[in-house]
């Protein structure tokens, strides 16, 4: 993990990307949530994922997980295969998802000692982190606290540290901001940078388009494909708006139309939320 | 997605399994609710099934008629006060004194003693006492007929001439109902236990997102499933050893046979049951639903195992369900073992169907909780 950390001096498209699908599709019966998703993200990029609800995001974040098998094509995470080699994908992610899977009953220093020893820390290593992690995510005069009685915005932080106490260079982030304030929000995307910039890879996906608009790269998505990937300045241009929210709602506007359209036919293409 | 359930090599020292164990007892403690069931139902039912439900009679009020006046009339009498069912409250007059008493509602029982009492008991010729009993209450009469029994059994011992005796009750000869009732109790709170609270605590997991949060972790489903029910496997052996001390202390309970065979034995119903309740765990999506499914295998266990009725009483469909039920052949090893001091060469049988059962169940639900799992 601190190895792929150091060595990312140039992020490399092919070959080096932290996240490589192809052709992914899953399928939950006659019910078609990601079709055809080819994508590459480099190593200590902050990739944003982005649609409206049931477009597939949720689906290919599972899938990238390990948590779904896909039904067809292949991904590879951190360089392992995640069909194959799901052990080794799981050594090298932090997985966060919208109910954040912290322990309400245990407190913020057992919720984070935990997830660490799961992810094999001991003794002075899994001290020293929890230590570095309590301090970067301002978690200072909590550690004591139960992870039930926190604040949104505290929980969010003890989710990610909980999910990253292992250090891992792909972090997936599942609408890691929904219902947080906004000043917890900014904070919460700082530190996402910040880690970024030491080299760890983040796929986030968002329906704040603020937050979009300041990842490296976006991908959106429709019912299922692939529709538009760049910069948020070359998705905005593509689409002739004025702005990535504004790129957004065509979208969405797009997607309704179809999904009528698809009613009348047949009801193929539908995404699944989750 | 792909993680094989690799049991033969599992590696405990350096598993998530310790972990997964700890944070577990730090939960258990933290949540009152379970804590108070695992507590509080012991002692509940205990108190329950040990006091207030008494399937025996004790403390009959008796008037004592003793025409005898001799130091064996005086004899029999203390044995029968010693038995706990009569409370000698008065000496009569005459039987119809007795009979004004008996029908007055404040006397339940009385003793009559023959003048010739000592002299037939001397010469051998076999002494009579009569005993009247208040039999509008057939359990008050029950129990005093058999405890009349007893007395004259006791009387009869010592090398003195027979007292007359019919009824010999083996085994109880107290004929207190919480020697049966007490090792019943290990088994169904056992059940509850290892059903309800195992269930509930794995769809807790499920339903704050943990158990998702845990399975996108290196920890094996080995680990995740063995970290999580082995403490409820260990708060079962440590509530069958409150309820089976505690059943000494304050009931008495013979404590006969092997425990160690006992407690040998425990181990297929504790799989057995950690099974059901994972079952349970990969059917319900709430707590709610946890709970319910649970109660819907507590009440047959309660009411067809033979914990509270004698099977031999039920229609036969009911004897078949009772004979599905883990509990009905835990019962009979825990009276057996306890009561009759039966060893494994009489317990196999129910044994080896406890064994299977555990192992058919327990793969049963491995097996579903591993596909719901990911």
């Amino acid at each position: 993990m601190t190895a792929s950390q150091s060595s990312v001096a140039v992020p490399v498209a092919d070959g080096g990307a932290a996240i490589d699908t192809r052709a992914l599709r899953k399928a939950f019966g006659t019910l078609v949530a990601v079709e055809g998703l080819t994508l590459a993200v480099k190593r200590g990029e902050v990739f944003g994922l982005l649609g409206p609800n049931g477009s597939g995001k949720t689906t290919t974040i599972r899938m990238l997980c390990g948590l779904l098998a896909p039904s067809a094509g292949a991904a590879t995470v951190a360089g392992f295969d995640v069909g194959t080699e799901g052990e080794q994908v799981r050594r090298k992610i932090g997985y966060m998802s919208q109910k954040y899977g912290l322990y309400d009953d245990l407190t913020v220093i057992e919720n984070i000692s935990f997830y660490g020893t799961i992810y094999g820390l001991h003794g002075s290593t899994r001290a020293a982190r929890i230590a570095t992690l309590v301090r970067e995510l301002d978690l200072e005069g909590r550690i004591n606290q139960y992870a039930g009685t926190l604040s949104g915005g505290l929980k969010q932080r003890l989710a990610l540290a909980c999910a990253t106490a292992h250090e891992p260079p792909v972090v997936f982030l599942d609408e890691p901001t929904a219902g947080v304030d906004p000043a917890s929000r900014r904070r919460f995307w700082e530190i996402i940078h910040t880690m970024a910039r030491r080299g760890t890879t983040i796929l986030a996906t968002t329906h704040y388009m603020d937050e979009a608009a300041r990842c490296d790269r976006l991908a959106f998505m429709s019912r299922g494909h692939l529709i538009a990937l760049g910069t948020p300045d070359e998705v905005t241009k593509q689409f002739g708006a004025m702005s990535v929210e504004e790129v957004f709602i065509q979208l969405q506007h797009q997607d309704e139309r179809k999904s009528e359209m698809g009613k009348r036919k047949s009801n193929v293409g539908q995404g699944v939320g989750r | 997605m792909k993680f094989h359930f690799r049991f033969p090599i599992f590696d405990f020292r350096r598993s998530a399994f310790w972990p997964m164990v700890r944070k577990e007892f730090i939960q258990m403690r933290r949540d009152r609710l379970t804590l108070g069931m695992m507590v509080g139902l012991p002692a509940i039912q205990l108190a329950l099934f040990g006091y207030a439900i008494r399937t025996e009679v004790r403390h009959l009020p008796t008037v004592v008629l003793d025409e005898s006046r001799t130091a064996q009339s005086r004899a029999l009498v203390d044995i029968m006060k010693n038995t706990g069912y009569f409370d000698i409250v008065a000496a009569a007059r005459s039987r119809d004194a007795i009979r004004r008493m008996v029908q007055g509602g404040e006397i339940r029982a009385a003793v009559i003693i023959p003048p010739d009492f000592a002299h037939r008991l001397k010469r051998g010729q076999g002494a009579q006492a009569q005993m009247i009993v208040d039999a509008a209450d057939p359990l008050a009469s029950s129990a005093a007929i058999g405890a009349a029994s007893i007395a004259s059994a006791r009387m009869s011992a010592g090398g003195r001439p027979a007292v007359e005796v019919r009824v010999r009750p083996w085994y109880n000869p107290a004929l207190k109902s919480s020697s049966y009732i007490v090792p019943g109790l290990v088994g169904l709170l056992l059940s509850i236990t290892l059903i309800v609270i195992t269930s509930m605590a794995i769809v807790r997991e499920r339903e704050r997102g943990t158990l998702e949060q845990l399975v996108v972790t290196p920890i094996t489903k080995t680990s995740l499933m063995l970290g999580k029910i082995t403490p409820f496997a260990l708060v079962g052996y440590v509530q069958m050893t409150v309820i089976l001390i505690l059943g000494k202390l304050l009931f008495h309970i013979p404590l006969r046979g092997s425990l160690l065979l006992l407690y040998a034995l425990s181990a297929a119903f504790i799989v057995a049951n950690l099974g059901l309740g994972l079952f349970v765990s990969t059917v319900a999506q709430t707590q709610a639903q946890a709970m319910q499914m649970s109660f819907m295998f507590m009440l047959p266990n309660i009411l067809l195992s033979g914990y509270m009725f004698p099977r031999e009483a039920m229609p036969e469909p009911a004897q078949w369900i009772g004979a599905i039920l883990p509990l009905t052949h835990y019962l009979k090893i825990l009276r057996g073992v306890l009561l009759r001091e039966a060893g494994l060469e009489a317990m196999w049988r129910e044994s080896l169907i406890l064994v299977a059962f555990a192992v058919g169940v327990i793969a049963l639900s491995v097996r579903r909780f591993s596909k719901t799992v990911g």
